[in-house]
């Protein structure tokens, strides 16, 4: 199992008000899955995504990521394994302004260590693969949304992670870019690379083979879209 | 993240947002160039003022009933009222003192000097004696020195200074002329070596008389300085000293009624002066940069609240806590050191203009150089260091979320 998740909890503090964002979430993905995490907004779907995503910790459970449990771990680990293993893509793209395409995607590599040559090469490879080599030196505000998705994605793949989050992906493009991310995830998930998704759309949402259901901080659901 | 990665993008981000940079930086601009504009102008004055001193002979003590140095004309009175030095003093000094190797007396006038039509104004004309040239060091180049016969029996034989020389004898046939000072007729026997120019005195536009017969054409109530040289010149003071109290009765428990100048006292002095000078420099410049510091870090702090989303997506691919220190670090610091370059090179150019504009000395100093680089980078450090910590310590759910 890559991800194996007991009991998690997670809740945070709005003002006065406490938030029980997870209450009991128990969750066991597989390599090579293409799972998404469904639920009306404030269901606790984003919580357990930053908490399976490692950019959170739980406040009690445990998670264990390739058989490692990170539920405890310092936060400068984490930040590791997320380059290491994790790949992230945003509802709003998150690039950084004023940095070309392929600066962006180098990015997780600069924090790995890699020498400049290495980087590019990847880099380039990375978004050839999202079909966006020829415009590598464009800023994201000289790209439609649909392409700085795409440019997201490739900063996703450069570092090869095991997994690839993605928090409603479509949720900014018109349907027909979104089908386009869409398809394009199907691809990577049938070149072999597990992907989470995070949609509040059910039709977002089939496209992957199986659906958890969440709401209120809790799982109510788990459906078999396809069998693999 | 490597510091090489965190120069370039400060840089790149310094260039997409000019106008803020060139604003953060500019007071530790405006620092850093007071600082090298004076440190070049002060530094200019000490090689020239060193130059003068070492002029002045090392060796060399010159007795007078006024101090060497004075500050204030507080005292004046006190010391007009002193006993004059006479010639008897220099004699019972050379005859008494044997750590003094050589004395002469010494009669200072501004006089204009003429040589058939032609005329210089307000040259240096000393009276003094034969060994004059060895206590000072500066010799005879072209013709001969006036001897202790010539000053006793007061002749008018002088040497003369370079510039008189190239003036009045451009061919130069200086010898055996006869040039006027003060309405006589002096017969040069001798071309003193040049000295050159100092702090815009021509060192060389003077002329040395027997001090005899100075006296005789200026009176005997001039004021006389008394100059000897010697190898250990406290040695030396010290017999001078007991010499002059027993000859001018001065009383016992009363303090010397002259004084002794050496080049030391002058550069203790000049430093003395100058150290205070440099403390209020210092102060100002600090000023300066703090003020500098303080704007840096104040656009710091802008600068993460605007890139919060970025730090946010920085650390969810990847980045630790000391990778987003570092580079915001590294950012302020480039700010601050391209601050102190611009500085030295506005300073420098600054130095320069004000020295030609007043023909004041200048010189960069390689050390007020490297301590503005050092400084700059430390300010970088020092005003970086919260910002980039509030970076640093950035939750990384909340960073992304902020909009």
């Amino acid at each position: 199992m890559l991800i194996i998740a007991k009991h998690l909890k997670k809740s945070y503090r709005m003002g006065k008000v406490k938030i029980e964002a997870v209450r009991d979430v128990s969750i066991e993905i597989h390599k090579n899955a293409f799972v998404s995490i469904m639920g009306p907004s404030g269901s606790g779907k984003s919580t357990l995504m930053h908490i399976i995503g490692c950019l959170d910790k739980p406040d009690s459970g445990e998670y264990f990521l390739n058989e490692k449990d990170v539920s405890k771990i310092h936060d400068d680990e984490l930040a590791e394994i997320r380059n290491k293993f994790i790949g992230f893509v945003f509802q709003t793209f998150n690039l950084i302004p004023r940095m070309n395409a392929l600066s962006n995607v180098e990015m997780p590599l600069v924090y790995r260590g890699e020498k400049t040559k290495y980087r590019k090469e990847k880099a380039i490879s990375a978004l050839e693969k999202v079909g966006l080599g020829h415009r590598i030196y464009h800023n994201p505000n000289e790209l439609s949304g649909g392409e700085r998705q795409r440019v997201a994605i490739a900063r996703a793949l450069v570092t090869d992670p095991a997994i690839i989050i993605a928090d409603e992906p479509t949720g900014n493009l018109d349907s027909k870019t979104g089908a386009e991310i869409l398809s394009l995830f199907d691809k990577l998930h049938k070149n072999g690379k597990t992907i989470i998704m995070i949609t509040h759309q059910r039709e977002v949402a089939e496209i992957a083979s199986k659906i958890i259901h969440i709401k209120d901080g809790n799982i109510t659901d788990r459906e078999i879209i396809k069998e693999m | 993240m490597d510091f090489l990665e965190g120069i370039k993008s400060a840089i790149f981000y310094l260039r997409s947002n000019k106008l803020r940079s060139f604003l953060t930086t500019l007071g530790i601009i405006i620092g850093v160039m007071t600082v090298i504009t004076v440190v070049s102008l002060i530094e200019g004055l000490n090689l020239k003022v060193k130059n003068m001193f070492s002029t002045l002979g090392t060796n060399v003590i010159y007795v007078s009933k006024f101090p060497f140095i004075q500050t204030s004309s507080k005292n004046y009175r006190k010391y007009i009222k002193r006993k004059p030095l006479t010639v008897e003093d220099a004699i019972a000094i050379s005859k008494h003192c044997p750590d003094v190797s050589f004395v002469s007396p010494v009669i200072n006038s501004s006089s204009d000097v003429k040589y058939k039509g032609k005329r210089i104004e307000l040259v240096h004309v000393s009276g003094v004696n034969q060994n004059y040239q060895d206590i000072i060091g500066q010799y005879v180049d072209e013709g001969r020195n006036y001897t202790e016969g010539e000053v006793d029996r007061r002749r008018f034989v002088c040497v003369i200074g370079k510039t008189i020389a190239k003036t009045f004898f451009p061919a130069g046939n200086a010898l055996g002329r006869r040039i006027d000072i003060r309405g006589y007729k002096f017969k040069v026997i001798g071309v003193l070596e040049g000295r050159g120019n100092l702090l815009g005195n021509d060192m060389d536009n003077i002329v040395n008389i027997p001090y005899t017969t100075m006296q005789k054409i200026i009176g005997r109530r001039r004021h006389l300085m008394i100059v000897v040289s010697a190898e250990d010149k406290e040695l030396a003071m010290d017999e001078m000293r007991g010499v002059l109290r027993v000859r001018r009765k001065t009383p016992e428990k009363a303090e010397d009624d002259f004084s002794f100048g050496t080049q030391d006292m002058l550069l203790n002095f000049y430093k003395k002066f100058t150290g205070a000078a440099f403390l209020v420099m210092i102060g100002i410049a600090s000023l300066a940069l703090l003020t500098g510091g303080v704007g840096i870090m104040n656009i710091m702090y802008v600068t993460v609240t605007e890139r919060t989303r970025e730090i946010g997506i920085r650390m969810a691919i990847g980045a630790k806590k000391r990778d987003i220190l570092w580079q915001f670090l590294i950012e302020t610091i480039t700010i601050s050191v391209i601050g102190g370059f611009v500085g030295i090179l506005a300073g420098i150019g600054l130095g320069k203009m004000i020295s030609i504009v007043s023909h004041l000395p200048f010189a960069v100093a390689l050390w007020s150089v490297l301590t503005a680089f050092i400084v700059s980078a430390g300010l970088g450090i020092v005003f970086g260091i919260l910002p980039a910590r509030k970076a640093a310590n950035l939750n990384p759910v909340e960073a992304l979320r902020y909009e």
